[in-house]
């Protein structure tokens, strides 16, 4: 540690460490531009400035190292001038019109103008300007002429985004921010750039000019999409989400948030937006009282649960909703007498819910994983499915460690990978076991009897011996399962074999949550316990007659969906409680106008574990009220016990009850399988095509469907079929054709797009998809042909 | 596609730096390109940049930076003339009003035909031969008079 003085006050800084982080932890502000604590160090605004003693010229607190003695002076004269001077040049090429500038009011130059400037301009002469470049959907760079040349949004691509997309073309005076020619940007984490551009240049086109900073009040919140849960600042004015900004979080999304997460709330606001209840007569849809709704569907439910039994009633509830929304339907469910509850609506292989020792998580803390130097991903879309835990891994690559991967596709993860297993999804095990084998010879363990038995017959290819090999040699290593690798059809015999490689190089081991509550989902009980009730698959299988409907978009949100529309068609009763309307107008019988994330108070737990409630931030839209309340009025209906909560809080306390002031859950999450045996099959060699489905980050849930600006990135563009190119060469199609795309009964027409790094014998066919919905499963054969 | 001398010369080039800092080579990389069409189209940078492992606004922001690589099709010769104060002194304006004249063309323009490009150049030390003009990039031709210029354009234009 070192001793330095700041503006008289003494600070210990570690060697190594700036005069700006002495400040920091001092608590000294020196104004600054191009630094930021999350980027790397350019030194190129000239902004912080400071005085040292025994220096004949004023330094940069941002790059200059802390010596022992150091004396820093931020207020003396020396500093004061140099703080001015550059302030007079930064604002000679910059407008001085911030009252029509979208920036004002939260602009880091402005209030620095006002802090270290002068209160007139001598520049007399003309300022360059820019013109505007369009960068895509999301980020305007409408003003341009504004921008300092700070390079912030330059070295986020590089450094967190891992894709350099907007660079500083020209030089000197004529220095632009821009892309490469007509470029896009497309990261899936672009949206921080508006965050970082430290004035108006970057600016957040669905937010431009539709409200002032001042005007907006600020609620915190908590993301609703993937697993990890990031902490939101939800900006409201007149009742309404006006734009959604991070909240620093240190353990859980640092200062960023995914554009899923940001942009996401145009959904909120969406005309599709259900506002009233809802019921179907003789074939129309008529608005009616809630009472009315509500006292029909608990008739309905009452009928059918007398007339034909109570197992003939089944509830599905996407992994979005709240802990609370589902512990309260899950409830209703069993005081019905059916179990039939789930809330994994795209998991097809439910084989381990008798043998999992608890609800399946993360396995470690989210900011463990930069501190990992091996990573065995497995079966994970990992930019898409949870932009910031991939840039996560992306540090610790950067940092040494070694990622590999085994997938069914080889989508560019923007860090360098080191070895890979791309096999075709029925083979996924297969790989896994042979990564097993080899990892088991090179550790030279054992393996449980059983175990080694089932492996005897795979033979480790090369690229498994080279897995094996990484994962060896680390010390801190981690095997993740990705949304893929849970949605398999043999995903209990995955998560077994991956526990074991997990075991075998004393790694950390968990699953990447698929949305806010895949965690919660288990916590609240909205699975079928034992014998009694069906799973998702089940109760689809086996079509019931009346289904409850917790947020889910049948043709979208299910592994099947061909199977799931054909068991709402022909079911007697379904109640969709939604936030929006959609298909289910044409399958359902009641809806019910629920309130998404916003207009709720709720609680999600994340993929690590960790339990956040949160409050509404505006009222709920029309006459949508938020689900857990609709529940539990329905509960009181049915005439059942321990339906009175006043309060979310009050449920959550039922769900997980408070010890000691705090919730602890550590107790209820285990990874562990045990029982379920493995069964490696040599290589089918199947004829026909496999299916890989990813879903497409725009198009996970129900409000990100909707959010206008993200529907227009190249993220949301209409899914190709993707296929090897020989397999393309066997159609007789090319690059750029139409073909037909067969599942089940069901077909659809895509544009095909030959991809070499897929596996031969798949095709790429996303889910979640309005022109994908008709297929059936998201996993299995399916058939391509010319259109 | 990067043609396969241009691959060839950039393979050599590469042999001068480490196997994992193949950006290195980009500013020859680039020059190789013009070396052979005269100028270096948005394509051009893109091949170069899948070809070095980088990103293509890499490729761009030193494409942009130096103003010796021409982004836009300049003539088979580009001829840039000097026009700081020494070479101004030394009748650097009459002479890229001659060449104007003669060719047809503006500063920053290329002969219809495509043979010859006129560019604006900053000093290259070089003063003592005020004016002068470069040649593509490569041959320096300095004492420039009218008859000078009309011999070493009638010589290019046969070339």
């Amino acid at each position: 540690m070192i001793n330095i003085e700041i503006d008289g006050k003494q600070v210990e800084s570690e060697r190594g460490s700036t005069v700006m982080d002495a400040a920091n932890k001092l608590g000294v502000y020196i104004p600054h531009f191009c630094y930021h604590k999350k980027l790397s160090i350019a030194a190129n605004c000239r902004m912080c400035l400071v005085e040292i003693e025994k220096t004949p010229k004023p330094l940069p607190a941002c790059s200059t190292p802390v010596a022992d003695g150091m004396k820093v002076h931020t207020h003396s004269e020396m500093a004061v001038k140099a703080q001015q001077g550059v302030m007079e040049f930064l604002l000679i090429n910059h407008p001085l019109d911030c009252p029509i500038c979208d920036r004002g009011g939260e602009c880091e130059l402005q209030d620095q103008a006002v802090g270290y400037g002068g209160s007139a301009s001598r520049y007399q002469e003309p300022k360059r300007s820019v013109m505007h470049k369009n960068i895509g959907p999301l980020i305007s760079t409408e003003e341009m002429n504004r921008c300092i040349q700070c390079t912030r949004c330059v070295r986020f691509g590089q450094e967190i985004a891992g894709v350099m997309e907007l660079g500083m073309a020209f030089r000197g005076e004529h220095s632009e921010i821009m892309t490469f020619v007509n470029s896009s940007v497309d990261s899936e984490l672009s949206g921080n750039m508006i965050d970082l551009c430290p004035v108006g240049a970057l600016t957040s086109k669905p937010f431009r000019y539709t409200a002032r900073n001042w005007e907006l009040s600020r609620r915190k919140s908590v993301s609703p999409h993937d697993g990890l849960g990031s902490n939101l600042a939800v900006q409201v004015m007149n009742n309404r989400v006006m734009r959604v900004l991070p909240v620093e979080n240190e353990a859980i999304n640092e200062c960023w948030l995914s554009d899923k997460d940001r942009f996401s709330y145009e959904g909120l606001n969406s005309p599709e937006r259900l506002t009233k209840p809802m019921l179907k007569q003789d074939g129309k849809w008529i608005e009616v009282e809630w009472q009315v709704a509500l006292e029909y569907v608990a008739n309905g439910l009452r009928q059918i649960g007398s007339t034909a039994g109570a197992d003939q009633i089944a509830a599905l509830a996407t992994p979005h909703s709240t802990l609370e929304e589902l512990y309260l339907l899950q409830k209703l469910m069993r005081e019905l007498g059916s179990g039939n509850v789930d809330f994994r609506l795209r998991h097809s292989d439910f084989t381990a819910d008798d043998h999992r020792s608890g609800a399946p998580w993360l396995g470690m803390a989210v900011a463990d994983i930069n501190t990992r130097d091996r990573f065995l991903i497995v079966g994970s879309f990992l930019r898409k499915d949870h932009p910031l835990l991939a840039s996560r891994v992306r540090q610790a690559v950067k940092h040494g460690a070694q990622a590999n991967i085994v997938h069914a596709s080889d989508d560019d993860l923007l860090m360098p990978v080191m070895s890979k297993s791309i096999v075709a999804p029925g083979e996924l095990a297969n790989s896994l076991a042979q990564i097993l084998k080899a990892l088991a010879a090179e550790k030279s363990a054992t393996l449980s009897g059983e175990m080694q038995k089932a492996i005897e017959a795979v033979q480790p290819t090369a690229q498994a011996v080279a897995i094996a090999r990484s994962m060896a040699s680390g010390e801190r290593a981690a095997v993740l399962l990705g949304n893929f690798a849970q949605q398999h059809p043999q995903a209990a015999q995955i998560a077994v074999l991956a526990g074991q490689i997990a075991a075998l190089c004393a790694a950390k081991f968990g699953y990447l949550g698929e949305a806010a509550n895949s965690v919660g989902g288990y916590l609240a009980g909205a699975v079928p316990s034992g014998k009694k009730g069906m799973n998702a698959a089940q109760m689809l299988a086996s079509p019931r007659k009346a289904y409850l409907l917790l947020n889910v978009e049948t043709e979208l949100d299910m592994h099947d969906p061909q199977q799931a529309m054909r068991a709402m068609y022909a079911a007697d009763m379904v109640v969709a409680l939604s936030a929006y309307k959609h298909r289910a107008a044409e399958y359902a019988d009641v809806m019910l106008p629920i309130a998404p994330f916003t207009e709720t108070s709720g609680t999600f737990v994340s993929s690590e574990g960790r339990v956040q409630s949160f409050r509404g931030a505006v009222k709920p839209l029309g006459e949508a009220r938020p689900a857990w309340k609709v529940l539990r009025v329905l509960g009181n209906l049915l005439g059942m016990p321990g339906f009175d909560q006043d309060t979310s809080e009050a449920v959550l306390g039922e769900v997980l009850p408070m010890k000691d002031g705090a919730v602890s859950i550590a107790g209820k999450l285990n990874n562990h399988i045990a029982g379920v045996a493995v069964q490696t099959t040599a290589s089918s060699n199947s004829r026909g095509l496999q299916r890989v489905s990813d879903v497409p980050v725009y198009a996970a849930d129900a409000v990100v469907r909707r959010a206008a600006s993200l529907q227009l990135t190249r993220d949301a563009a209409t899914p190709c079929a993707v296929m090897h190119s020989s397999e393309l060469l066997k159609l007789g199609v090319q690059s750029g054709d139409t073909v037909k795309v067969n599942q089940g009964n069901a077909s659809a027409r895509l544009t095909v797009r030959a991809d070499d790094s897929m596996p031969v014998a798949t095709a790429r066919v996303a889910a979640g998809h309005p022109v994908t919905a008709g297929l059936g499963a998201m996993f299995g054969a399916i058939t391509v042909e010319r259109a | 596609m990067l043609s396969e001398q241009v691959q060839a010369r950039i393979n050599r080039e590469l042999k001068k730096y480490p196997a994992d800092q193949k950006q290195s080579a980009v500013m020859s990389a680039l020059r190789f390109v013009q070396d052979e069409k005269g100028w270096i189209a948005t394509e051009d940078m893109t091949d170069i940049a899948l070809y070095l492992g980088m990103p293509q606004m890499a490729v761009y922001e030193v494409a942009t930076f130096y103003h010796m690589y021409n982004l836009k099709p300049m003539g088979r010769h580009t001829l840039t003339v000097c026009t700081n104060l020494s070479c101004q002194l030394g009748g650097a304006n009459e002479t890229v009003d001659y060449l104007k004249k003669k060719l047809g063309i503006g500063l920053g323009e290329a002969t219809a035909d495509g043979k010859f490009g006129l560019l604006e150049g900053e000093c290259m030390g070089a003063c003592v031969d005020a004016p002068l003009f470069t040649i593509s990039n490569k041959k320096m031709c300095g004492r420039l008079t009218p008859e000078k210029i009309d011999q070493i354009l009638t010589e290019l234009d046969q070339s």
